[in-house]
């Protein structure tokens, strides 16, 4: 996961898959700066 | 005991009209890109309403196919044509648009729905021809005025145009002069579901075979809100629709929880039934014009026709034990609660699992689960995948995960114990409920013993917080018979023993 580290991330969860909180949890562990997090709903 | 469900009905009503002049992905559109190409093809990719009667997946949903059945029907589905269709099923129908704008109007009780004389003329015998309309909804709809009123109305008055086969037909006019939350659009999707959730009452109501002065309360679980500028969802689309489709006797009160407001409305709905307060509640929904066509651009892209043409409705009536029907087991409630967190094992532990853990039941143990029901014909083409078949490999993950599933059984999971999706992509109506009506008849067939329903509903889009939402419940036999049989004696034999005894002591005084 080190091609996260110092780098800026936008997450888009997915409601019926991994929402965004639970990707920005992984990602922050992963040095990576949350700029923007988000569930969206695809239906 | 605890409650049953006694009947469900499943509607569908075919709008094409409403899809460009009413579906936000074409509205917002018109506003930020009027010119565009994808706006000059939405007319000539919308589909008749033989075709719309005749798409498997709307077969299905009206309860003319079963599910299963479906799940053999080679995929794509938008170009396979079920023959025999009808626009009748046991669960509904498929009204067309024309009939149902009648319906629209006698939902109307502020002469906010003006129709064409002409266009009164010559639809309204074919409105009142649908055995499920009773001349008490006829005898509301007013005569037609002169088309020259409805094109005031929606040239200078900010009237909403009511089209059929794109020619102005009608108009829904504003309600005030200033209030947003009365204004022309809102009062048209507005009434677009209550008229749809009439349709679903009325039957709910045959197919539970229950007289409508039965039916004590009634729950809107729909995704629009009624009010005005001082109350903007006061409600109340429950009893306003009750009043239109003659349940006399009920009251009712609207449920709002995003899609998964008709699994809190069904649970609420049982837990009112069971605790005595009503006897007979009933869950119902109409449908959201706003969704029409919302993925339509993605279909037109890839040569689809646009899938998204038809509302949704649907009921459940929920009364007390009858010793027959399926039960709603409320030891078996799921909830995705605050502080259950947005992880997917979290999200589906607190939905499928804790429930089940409570009870001493395995994930197993489930004969079919009815999560979110979309159609993957519509949301594959779109890039959201097939939504059930992603809940289901979660589901079957989460068994594996906890040992009741050995891995290498995870693909047959998903088709033993789930479901094809056939509901239109109208938000709350896809979410679980769909499978009620068939869950129903499967367990009194024997063919399964058990079913959960599980609601979504994503709260987000509120902006009042970032969770969403779930709830779900376990369908399953009637074990009232049973549970007689273990209290010892039944009621009904008290009562003949205490008569014979009665008997006896007569005959003994006689004697004397």
């Amino acid at each position: 996961m080190a091609i996260l580290e110092g780098k800026k991330a936008i997450i888009i969860g997915d409601r019926d898959g991994v929402p965004g909180p639970a990707i920005a949890e992984c990602v922050k562990t992963a040095g990576a700066e949350i700029v923007f997090s988000s569930t969206e709903c695809f239906v | 005991m605890n409650s049953v469900i006694k009947g469900a009905s499943y509607v569908l009503v075919h709008t094409p009209d409403m899809v460009y002049y009413n579906g936000t992905t074409q509205t917002t559109e018109m506003i930020v890109n009027p010119e565009s190409e994808y706006l000059k093809e939405v007319k000539s990719n919308l589909r008749s309403y033989e075709d719309a009667v005749k798409y498997w997946p709307n077969q299905t949903y009206i309860g003319n196919v079963h599910p299963e059945e479906l799940a053999g029907v080679e995929f794509p589905w938008y170009d396979k044509k079920k023959e025999d269709a009808d626009r009748y099923g046991k669960y509904g129908e498929i009204m067309p648009e024309e009939e149902f704008l009648f319906l629209v109007q006698a939902c109307d009780q502020f002469e906010v729905v003006r129709l064409d004389k002409d266009f009164v003329a010559e639809y309204k015998d074919k409105f009142a021809a649908d055995p499920i309309i009773g001349e008490d909804i006829v005898a509301m709809i007013h005569e037609g005025v002169e088309l020259s009123e409805i094109e005031h109305f929606v040239n200078e008055e900010h009237a909403e145009g009511l089209y059929f086969n794109d020619k102005l037909v009608g108009c829904v006019k504003r309600a005030h002069d200033i209030d947003v939350n009365l204004s022309a659009h809102v009062m048209h999707e507005n009434l677009m579901s209550k008229a749809s959730s009439v349709l679903a009452l009325l039957y709910a109501v045959r197919n539970a075979g229950i007289d409508k002065a039965e039916v004590e309360y009634v729950i809107d679980c729909a995704e629009e809100a009624c009010g005005d500028m001082n109350q903007r969802g006061g409600g109340n689309f429950a009893k306003a629709a009750a009043e239109i489709a003659g349940l006399v006797n009920a009251t009712g009160s609207d449920a709002r929880g995003f899609c998964a407001a008709p699994t809190h409305a069904v649970i609420e709905a049982a837990a009112l039934v069971k605790s005595g307060a009503y006897k007979t509640v009933v869950v119902t929904s109409g449908g959201c014009t706003a969704k029409l066509g919302m993925n339509g651009k993605d279909h037109v892209k890839k040569g689809l026709p646009i899938l998204e043409d038809c509302l949704g409705g649907f009921a459940v009536v929920i009364s007390e034990n009858d010793g027959v029907s399926p039960e709603i087991d409320l030891n078996v409630l799921g909830r995705h609660t605050v502080g259950t967190g947005s992880a997917p094992q979290n999200v589906i532990g607190s939905l499928v699992a804790d429930p089940l853990d409570r009870v001493g039941m395995k994930i197993t143990d489930i004969d079919k689960f009815s999560p979110e029901m979309q159609n993957p014909d519509i949301t594959k083409p779109a890039g959201a995948g097939d939504v059930p078949l992603a809940n289901y490999k979660m589901i079957g993950a989460l068994a594996v995960k906890r040992g009741e599933l050995d891995r290498k059984e995870l693909a047959n999971f998903t088709t033993e114990k789930g479901l094809t999706g056939w509901a239109p992509t109208q938000g709350h109506i896809p979410s679980g409920v769909p499978y009620i009506g068939p869950a129903c008849e499967d367990i009194k067939e024997g063919k399964i013993k058990n079913a959960m329903i599980i609601g979504k509903g994503s709260l987000f889009l509120g902006r009042m917080t970032n969770l969403f939402d779930g709830v779900s419940f376990l369908i399953h036999g009637n074990t009232a018979a049973e549970e007689e049989a273990a209290a010892g004696v039944s009621e009904e034999e008290v009562k003949g023993l205490i008569a014979k005894a009665m008997k006896d002591f007569a005959a003994t005084l006689m004697a004397e």
